[in-house]
């Protein structure tokens, strides 16, 4: 037996603003018959653009109910923009949690959401985007790519119970295995940079992203740029070239040469140009 | 309801086992009158058993569960037969049966699943068909959990004898329920488990029919005769007899009355509720048994929503399991999806009352109803 939480149980037996919006400004619709799972979320918008009313039906298991009904709750008198904030972690958290094998729920919940939106602005419907992982549940590569960074996922199973990817044949396992490693080699690069970073090896990274990527930039410009020195968190370089002669030089510098650094080797990096 | 699952203890089998608790603790292999007086009750017990099965006491190895015995008997038969790879099976067994073949295919055994029809009757063509020299075992389960589906052991039997290949049936599911004699049916191998016939958890047994190959599979001390290496789970042993004793006297009056209850409650909500359907065929099937779907709602919610009146109740609905996926059992079947999520099956067993019927029909048809408005596909489907 599944242990949900008390306000699961609630909103699975009581479930709030259960029906159909006639003339709603938005709806969304997602799942499927064949999935075992599916939500028709309607909302209606009041003059000053907050929503006035939402209304759902569901057809699943207890804990997508649940989510349906919370998503209700937590998305009325809210604007769009606020409403398109509504995580799945968020309407989980508001359940008091859900048990791992039904995190999906909370992800339908918010795809319906995503959706409705997308329909009240009058964007047309997203054409499924990437290429299909899982043929048994029709999820794609982007799908599975986005639950695994959002919610920091490191095994197939994970990714089974927040997407439903790899839960029918199996078949797609490999691939998703290949996704979960792509997306968190990605990842902890980057941290790693952050965290363990010695000072020797900050000034190598600096002095290597600097050779490799942003000279060739500033010399197709005729500039080019040298290292003078690193003091904890401020790098000090010179300018040359026609970059130090360039009056947009201090952009050069913030808007190029110091987000290039913070995104490759620190984010708490600052860059100074040496007072000659 | 859900005494496919497990069922109660009867209050006699308790009773009969609560002394070899406390007072008979003693070793049934010691050579003291205090460990031979718990061998002659084990003795007792397996006769009480074979007596249920038609088989001889020689014939009975008590096991620790039905996953056990499937695995010994399967095992043994590849073990018995080294030079055969080819192993058969059908699409619908428990896992026990399911995942062992599984296992063995992935490591240099041919595997072969038998697949039923919709209603979850067993294709013999397929099977005598795919059957050869390389054939190592057979291994079918006379009845189906979740369906209640009855395989015709009796005449696959026959078959198989002729062609002297080995057969196991997983009868987990059927002891207890239906009239077996074993004298009368070719199998060589039979599973049972204890708490599916009124007896305790954590006791089972293998027939082996005399002159079977056998080797054992818990190799140890030479308790079952060498066949079951361990020290006797000697009151649970004493359940399982007792248990099987009531069985052999309650099989004929008893479930008459509780074929009566199933095919009143089955009928009932049929009456009762648009767009149902019996999962599995309604003539060869377990007294207690039926697997109802019901369209466009979800089994779990089902099940939650009894609960909290009281009654119990599976579900072969892809949420109750963990899985993504409704049961294999309806997959192989062909239920549809818009179905399988939505089936429940209720298992009855002579506990239950004609009251306890009474008090589903009148409750189900509600939720059904309640899920159904809550339901996106239910009013398009009208």
């Amino acid at each position: 037996m599944w242990e949900y939480t008390k306000t699961v149980k609630d909103h699975f037996l009581n479930p709030r603003n259960v029906g159909i919006i006639e003339d709603a400004d938005g709806v969304g619709e997602v799942g499927s018959l064949a999935c075992g799972d599916a939500l028709t979320l309607y909302f209606k918008l009041d003059d000053h653009k907050r929503i006035k009313d939402v209304k759902f039906q569901t057809f699943g298991c207890a804990s997508a109910i649940a989510s349906s009904s919370a998503l209700t709750e937590m998305i009325k008198g809210l604007t769009l923009e606020e409403a398109a904030k509504v995580t799945n972690e968020d309407i989980a958290e508001f359940l008091g949690g859900l048990p791992k094998q039904k995190m999906h729920c909370s992800v339908m919940g918010r795809d319906a959401l995503e959706k409705a939106i997308s329909n009240y602005r009058g964007e047309a419907e997203k054409k499924v985007e990437g290429e299909i992982v899982c043929e048994c549940f029709g999820v794609t590569d982007i799908e599975i790519e986005r639950a695994v960074r959002e919610n920091n996922l490191t095994s197939i199973e994970d990714v089974t119970n927040y997407v439903k990817a790899g839960g029918g044949c199996e078949s797609c396992h490999d691939k998703i295995q290949k996704i979960i490693d792509e997306t968190l080699g990605r990842e902890t690069k980057v941290k790693k940079k952050v965290i363990r970073l010695t000072n020797i090896q900050k000034i190598k990274l600096i002095e290597e992203t600097l050779e490799r990527e942003i000279k060739p930039a500033l010399k197709k410009d005729g500039g080019n740029i040298e290292l003078v020195d690193v003091d904890g968190n401020n790098v000090i370089v010179k300018l040359q070239g026609t970059c130090a002669a360039c009056s947009a030089s201090e952009i050069t510098l913030k808007n190029y040469v110091e987000s290039k650094l913070r995104e490759l080797v620190a984010p708490e990096l600052l860059v100074e140009e040496v007072q000659s | 309801m859900d005494n496919n699952a497990t069922t109660q203890v009867a209050p006699e089998v308790l009773e009969e086992m609560l002394p070899y608790f406390s007072e008979f603790y003693g070793n049934p292999s010691s050579m003291h009158t205090f460990g031979g007086m718990v061998e002659q009750k084990i003795v007792e017990a397996r006769e009480r058993l074979a007596r249920l099965l038609g088989a001889s006491p020689e014939e009975i190895i008590f096991t620790s569960c039905g996953t056990e015995s499937d695995n010994t008997a399967i095992r043994a038969a590849i073990l018995s037969n080294p030079d055969k790879k080819h192993i058969v099976t059908s699409r619908v067994e428990h896992p026990a049966v399911k995942n062992l073949y599984e296992y063995l295919a992935k490591n240099g055994y041919r595997v072969t699943f038998v697949p039923v029809d919709r209603k979850g009757i067993l294709d013999l063509d397929y099977l005598y068909k795919n059957l050869s020299e390389d054939t190592a075992i057979v291994s079918l389960m006379w009845a189906n959990n979740e369906s209640g589906v009855i395989f015709p052991i009796e005449d696959i039997g026959k078959v198989l004898k002729e062609k002297g290949i080995v057969f196991h049936t997983d009868a987990v599911q059927a002891v207890g329920k239906i009239p077996i004699d074993l004298k009368n049916v070719n199998v060589d191998m039979l599973s049972l488990s204890g708490h599916k016939l009124h007896g305790p958890k954590g006791v089972g047994a293998l027939y082996v029919r005399k002159g079977t190959k056998f080797s054992p599979f818990l190799i140890g001390g030479h308790q079952e005769k060498g066949r079951r290496g361990g020290t006797e789970n000697a009151a649970s042993i004493v359940g399982l007899g007792k248990a099987s004793e009531l069985a052999a006297r309650n099989i004929s009056g008893e479930n008459i009355r509780v074929k009566k209850l199933r095919d009143k409650l089955e009928t009932e909500i049929l009456n009762r509720v648009s767009n149902a359907i019996i999962n599995g065929d309604r003539e060869h099937r377990l007294p207690n048994t039926t697997s109802i779907a019901f369209e466009f709602v979800e089994g779990e919610s089902i099940l939650l929503m009894m609960d909290e009146y009281g009654i119990c109740a599976s579900s072969g609905s892809a949420c109750t399991s963990g899985s993504l996926e409704p049961s294999h059992v309806l997959r192989a079947m062909g239920v549809p999806f818009t179905a399988a999520h939505g089936s429940v099956r209720f298992s009855l067993s002579i506990y239950n009352t004609e009251e306890e019927i009474d008090f589903i029909i009148e409750k189900l048809p509600p939720i059904i109803e309640r899920l159904r408005e809550l339901s996106p596909f239910w009013k398009k489907a009208l």
